[in-house]
């Protein structure tokens, strides 16, 4: 079974189409990424995926359940981190959590010691007790990963997960995704406008441009059959006509 | 990084808890001991909002005093008062919870809300307790005011539990109230605007600070469907000795009981309008 399925999926917004059309698949296990420019229908596509949005016409399968008529099962399945930061800033980082572990119907035993695991992963629990208003943004980057996890979910949606760290919190996201992927085996769904993040995690890329999918498969045989020698960047400039986002890690 | 081979049939460690009675009242939970927790975490908050019943009570209440044309059924007028300026502030606390949830919107704590397993009307209701949970810490300051003041209130047990439910109960029907607004004007800007204009005629279209019989015909219309009016009058019956309840505790229960329903299941309808 495909962790996701998508099948001619498409939502307007009045007369602008912000997905035009788009299928494609996404094997259990993987990261796989979802690229493009700004406005090319990615945060759009991440909405109907994770319920927060209706699709027009199409269907979307996660889990195994669809997005439309099944989307409290799809919610228990999932976790998101946001493009944007998302904590609450004045509860400290182990309330955050436990905000989501009630939500998520977490209790007894295993709530703290769900909440207190996560934290040890993202290497937050010197600071659980601090508040998150005193974190710098790559913590509050690994508290909302670590917030993502406590329903221990099927497919991991990150919205442009390094959006504004520095290159060092930058490489700690990564090697915390590639941690979460290999011990849990969370299939890790991310957007992303940065190349080289992209080649570095992903197993599967698609670009989105003006809510068309332009291309989709392995980072390293799609850039061979565009161009020996070409990578992500070369593809993404001939697919989109613009150079991609420069990424501060490079 | 290539893709690990992947264990047949992986279990989840994880089960989500079934949506039962008790997963719902957690999840009301979950969000109202977030905003206790917030409290703790700056408890200054509180006594900030004591300013204002002080002034109600000291400034109004003392001038209004004099004045003997307001029929409160032989009460000293400033006693009369004490239950209407608890459900102002309780009332004012509340209004401005909307404003709260444009915020958690801005901060992105809100969409992650509305993407877990919680029904819409857990997270509605988790903020309407909150609310109430504000509004009690206010019903404490307002009887220590009163006790300063030497105003004689009714403290029984039962008389103090039957307060503090109404003020839960007040505070979570404005609470609620001030989420529909915010889902409809969804900026924080505009919600400033409309929070001012909208506790206005709440609160001076009740019984809060003179009795609805004193209101000419269109203001009393007004009264009578505002559920301040019914939360003042159960206030005034909890608290003031020899107070002679104008509408019947069923009617008084009733109207709150009925309009937080109501309210719940509009705002569960159109909070995630508030994402857009």
């Amino acid at each position: 079974m495909n962790a996701i399925d998508v099948s001619h999926l498409r939502k307007r917004f009045g007369a602008v189409t912000a997905v035009d059309d788009v299928s494609f698949t996404v094997p259990q296990g993987i990261v796989f990424g979802l690229l493009g420019p700004n406005g090319a229908g990615k945060s759009t596509m991440i909405k109907i995926l994770t319920t927060l949005a209706q699709p027009t016409s199409g269907s979307a399968q996660v889990a195994g359940f669809d997005v439309r008529r099944n989307a409290l099962e799809v919610r228990r399945r999932i976790g998101y981190v946001p493009q944007q930061q998302s904590a609450d800033p004045d509860l400290s980082g182990y309330e955050n959590l436990l905000v989501f572990a009630r939500l998520y119907g977490i209790g007894g035993a295993q709530q703290r010691q769900r909440i207190l695991e996560a934290l040890e992963l993202m290497d937050l629990g010197d600071a659980r007790h601090r508040l998150v208003r005193h974190y710098s943004g790559g913590m509050i980057r690994r508290l909302e990963i670590a917030q993502s996890m406590l329903n221990d979910p099927e497919v991991l949606f990150m919205d442009e997960p390094t959006l504004g760290l520095d290159p060092l919190a930058r490489h700690m996201v990564w090697d915390r995704v590639a941690k979460l992927r290999r011990t849990y085996e969370t299939t890790i769904f991310l957007t992303t406008h940065y190349m080289d993040e992209a080649e570095t995690l992903c197993d599967i890329v698609a670009f989105l441009h003006q809510g068309c999918l332009k291309a989709y498969g392995k980072p390293a045989e799609l850039t061979a059959q565009y161009r020996p020698g070409a990578d992500l960047d070369d593809l993404f400039i001939a697919l989109t006509g613009r150079p991609a986002a420069k990424s501060v890690a490079s | 990084m290539t893709a690990a081979p992947l264990a047949a049939g992986v279990q989840r460690r994880y089960r989500p808890a079934p949506l039962n009675p008790l997963t719902i009242l957690t999840q009301i939970g979950a969000i109202a001991i977030a905003e206790i927790q917030k409290l703790r975490h700056d408890p200054l908050e509180l006594l900030t909002r004591v300013i204002q019943p002080v002034l109600w009570l000291m400034m109004f209440g003392q001038v209004f005093g004099r004045v003997r044309g307001i029929p409160t059924g032989g009460i000293p007028y400033v006693d009369y008062l004490v239950p209407g300026i608890l459900a102002q502030s309780a009332l004012f606390i509340a209004i401005f919870y909307g404003i709260s949830a444009i915020w958690e919107r801005d901060l992105g704590v809100l969409y992650k809300y509305m993407m877990s397993p919680a029904p819409r009307e857990a997270l509605v209701l988790g903020k309407a307790v909150s609310a109430g949970i504000r509004g009690l810490s206010q019903a404490i300051m307002v009887y220590i005011i009163a006790l300063l003041l030497g105003i004689h209130l009714r403290a029984g047990f039962l008389n103090l539990l039957g307060v503090a439910g109404v003020i839960m109960l007040g505070a979570a029907i404005f609470c609620t109230f001030s989420l529909i607004i915010a889902c409809i004007v969804k900026t924080r800007e505009r919600f400033m605007g409309i929070g001012q204009v909208l506790t206005m005629p709440l609160f001076f279209a009740s019984n809060a600070i003179y009795p609805i019989s004193l209101m000419p015909n269109w203001l009393r219309a007004i009264a009578i469907v505002n559920p301040l009016t019914y939360q003042v009058d159960a206030l005034r019956a909890l608290m003031l000795p020899g107070y002679h309840m104008v509408f019947s505790v069923a009617v008084n229960v009733g109207v709150q009981l009925a309009s937080l329903v109501v309210l719940v299941f509009v705002a569960a309808r159109l909070y995630p309008r508030i994402l857009d």
